[in-house]
């Protein structure tokens, strides 16, 4: 693991280690976030080292509350720095968009950590749009390197326009790795002080219109920034017949893979260097815009030509040339063929034609998360029953052989879908959430059910952690780390203080229990809670607390009736010559085949 | 020049110690470098697929399909699947230990004979070596270090560009000290077995 606290040296960083190098660097004394991939591991590492820093860093409980204590601290003249995964942005644009009025006073960068492909997530919406729609400056680092160096000069930007800026990363560049150079980190105040300013801070609509005016006077002032930025520059001879305009790491592949071409670099990508821009074009006789997703680059391009009656090409994703889904690669550029020199690519080996089994994620071997799947479907039996499922691993209990997740959107979004198909449907309806999702935003959702009488069942996974992020703690866990300790929140205290008339909390190793505990749940008229508090097993083996156990099969008893493996289907049961044994490196001897096997053939050996 | 390895197999079999150990040193032999790594859902019980690229002027993050110099296999099916990473000339290093998939284990699929996975990985390809990591890392001492079995395995690959002492330095460096015996065997036991 690299040392990121270290004053000089030269590491092999992730892009997320190197942005957290970049805050040290930067002299950012508070950072805030929701964990959510591809921007975990900067929190995961405050997590570790932020204090050692002197810089104050929290999980909140969501990502508008993240960006809030951000944009406070950052208002008091704290350098600040909030992250999270792009839809995470969605759950805060609502404090986005008025921050831009208010402005601050110490930098702040809100960062996007977009997902093109969704490696890891449920859309891949470009939010570089959120800049043009909140008029705040934008900046987009192509690799970890330049990443880390990137933070400085947006924290510049930031304190000379008073704004925050968005600093926008993807898979790519979060999950890349590369070499990066330490710099000595500049020291800027942790403390800070909040000069109270009415017609600034209180955005009433007689101070708002006030505060529009003076945020378009930033944005015109943040263009001649841009215009002069060193982060938009041209890579090349100049004398190139064909321009390239891009922007993050399809500049990598821009550079490696085409040959005889200008490349117009840009970092600072809202507001765009318009001037830069016509020049460039102008000298060019067409040119290429390559940007991963949406043609957010391409439609200013052509509106900067059309202005400036430059008749010039322009291709990319509007006349075709390059698709609009997916992240980009060495091979898209092969697309370009006809417009430019490509590099040879080798011919690649064919696929194997024998057929080879899938490997997709699956939850894993002794996650309580399989046993309350299997107990829902066997107490729900035959009934028709839509299962509104949410954001993380619980997601994977839509699989086989539990099938139980039919409609998905967005974090908290499968209690409140329940209320709303319970209205409009004969059909029952059970939200699962995990325990960080329910104090995301599952809180809301659940005092909203009861308020107006809809019947459905809220099945809240709490295994003590935010497992699918890499286990993060959350407000059910309590806080101990930062020099900060706090006690947990207790998840069946706050449902029954809402006053929901049927809670119970039930162990979901002990599938038959649990399977009795969701039948009297289902059938009670109103809304319903059921609580599964039975902690990850990766979660225990990180903190060493998994006791040593394994499942044994008696082969003389077990009647290969497969009813373990079509109920619980644990990765740790190996079926294997018709017999069922237990898997010695995967089993942790949770005993839920123990529980439903119908000949008492299973048994956990200490 | 520049070299790609892409590192392919499954989650808890090492793919991202390993990937840290190469590009480490080839960091230290004055190379750039650049990598792509698989985090988050997908690493829950599924393929793994690390990308390392190194040379004079590498910068993107990602390889062409087909691209690979070589393919680092830690898992028989895993390195089947990913052979379209390869061409003809690449250089293919296939550990033969299978790790089920959940559908195999619970008898919904079947998993391949591995005599034929080794048949289709050298159908187009004449530089395909077989290794049985995990029993060679019993040998050293415990299965776990089969990782270091690969890592020594490709240092014997003809035409790797890293020199084997660095490598090994390097592995030295990012394992636990109480772990550093068996690893440094693990990994001249899985050079030896190359030649």
């Amino acid at each position: 693991m690299a040392n990121l606290l270290a004053d000089s040296g030269k590491e092999l960083l992730l892009g997320n280690e190197a942005i957290v190098r970049g805050l040290i660097e930067a002299g950012v004394k508070f950072a805030s976030t929701y964990p959510g991939t591809p921007s975990s591991e900067v929190g995961n590492n405050l997590e570790k080292m932020a204090d050692k820093a002197g810089m104050y860093f929290e999980f909140s409980s969501n990502e508008k509350i993240a960006l809030e204590v951000s944009a406070a601290a950052a208002s008091a003249g704290v350098r600040s720095f909030v992250f999270m995964k792009h839809v995470g942005v969605n759950v805060a644009a609502d404090p986005l968009m008025t921050l831009a009025y208010a402005g601050v006073n110490g930098g702040m960068l809100l960062m996007s950590a977009d997902d093109p492909s969704c490696h890891s997530s449920q859309n891949e919406q470009d939010n570089r749009y959120y800049s043009q729609l909140s008029l705040l400056p934008m900046m987009e680092p192509s690799t970890p390197a330049e990443a880390k160096e990137m933070i400085k000069e947006a924290y510049d930007v930031s304190e000379a326009l008073k704004l925050p800026l968005i600093y926008r990363t993807t898979t790519r560049v979060n999950h890349a790795r590369g070499i990066v150079e330490y710099c000595t980190p500049i020291d800027k105040p942790a403390k800070g002080k909040f000069e109270k300013d009415f017609k600034r801070y209180v955005n009433i609509p007689a101070n708002a219109r006030p505060n529009r005016v003076i945020l378009l006077h930033k944005n015109m002032k943040a263009k001649e920034l841009s215009e002069n930025s060193k982060l938009n520059f041209i890579d090349g001879s100049g004398t190139c017949d064909v321009g390239i305009i891009t922007s993050g790491v399809s500049y990598t592949y821009v550079k490696e893979c085409l040959k005889n071409v200008d490349i117009l670099k840009i970092g600072f990508t809202n507001p765009l260097p318009e001037k830069k821009i016509a020049d460039f074009v102008s000298k060019k006789k067409a040119i290429i815009v390559v940007e991963e997703l949406d043609p957010f680059l391409e439609d200013q391009v052509l509106r900067i030509c059309g202005q400036n009656n430059l008749n010039v090409p322009v291709h990319g994703k509007r006349d075709g040339t390059l698709p609009r889904e997916w992240e980009f690669s060495p091979d898209v550029m092969k697309k370009l063929s006809k417009l430019v020199d490509v590099i040879d690519m080798p011919v690649s080996l064919p696929m194997p034609e024998m057929k080879l089994p899938g490997r997709p994620p699956t939850l894993c071997a002794g996650c309580p998360h399989r046993g309350l799947f299997a107990a829902t479907k066997k107490a729900v039996g035959k009934d028709d029953v839509i299962y509104c499922s949410d954001i993380g691993c619980y997601t994977l209990g839509g699989q086989p052989p539990f099938n139980e997740a039919d409609f998905i959107i967005c974090m908290g979004g499968g209690a409140g879908a329940a209320g709303g198909f319970s209205e409009t449907t004969d059909q029952k309806s059970i939200a699962f959430i995990g325990d960080s999702t329910f104090f995301h935003s599952g809180i809301p959702s659940l005092i909203s059910a009861k308020f107006n009488n809809h019947k459905y069942t809220m099945v809240i996974l709490d295994n003590r952690t935010t497992a699918m992020t890499g286990h993060q703690p959350n407000p059910g866990t309590g806080r101990h780390f930062g020099g900060v300790e706090t006690e947990e929140i207790d998840v069946e205290k706050v449902v029954k203080a809402i006053g929901i008339g049927f809670v119970e909390t039930v162990n979901s190793y002990d599938v038959k229990a649990a399977t009795d505990v969701m039948k009297r749940a289902i059938a009670y008229d109103g809304v319903s809670v059921v609580i599964s508090k039975c902690p990850c097993p990766l979660e225990l083996k990180r903190h060493k607390a998994l006791e040593p156990k394994l499942c044994v099969v008696d082969q003389s008893k077990c009647i290969q009736c497969m009813t373990c493996l079509k109920t619980i289907a644990c990765p740790a049961l190996v079926k294997t010559d018709g017999k069922i044994v237990v898997d010695e490196s995967q089993c942790i001897g949770c005993g839920m085949c123990a529980n439903v096997c119908p000949k008492d053939a299973i048994g956990v050996k200490q | 020049m520049k070299y790609t390895v892409q590192i392919v197999g499954v989650g808890g079999q090492g793919v991202l110690l390993a990937s840290m150990v190469l590009g480490n040193a080839a960091m230290k032999e004055g190379y750039k470098v650049a990598m792509s790594e698989v985090h988050g859902m997908a690493q829950r019980g599924g393929s793994v697929l690390c990308t390392l690229r190194f040379g004079d002027d590498v910068i993107s993050p990602l390889e062409s399909v087909g691209g690979a110099d070589l393919i680092m296999g830690f898992e028989p099916v895993e390195t089947c699947r990913n052979l379209p990473l390869g061409n003809k000339d690449t250089m293919i290093l296939m550990n033969l230990d299978p790790v089920f998939p959940s559908m195999v284990a619970a008898g919904m699929e079947e998993y391949p004979k591995i005599d034929d996975l080794i048949a289709a990985a050298k159908k187009n390809n004449k530089n395909v070596s077989t290794i049985e990591a995990t029993s060679i890392a019993v040998k050293a001492g415990k299965a776990v270090a089969a990782n270091a079995v690969m890592i020594g395995a490709v240092a014997a690959i003809k035409g790797f560009p890293l020199k084997k002492k660095i490598l090994k330095e390097t592995l030295a460096e990012n394992v636990p000290q109480k772990f550093l015996d068996l690893n440094l065997k693990a990994f001249e036991l899985g050079y030896e077995s190359m030649n």
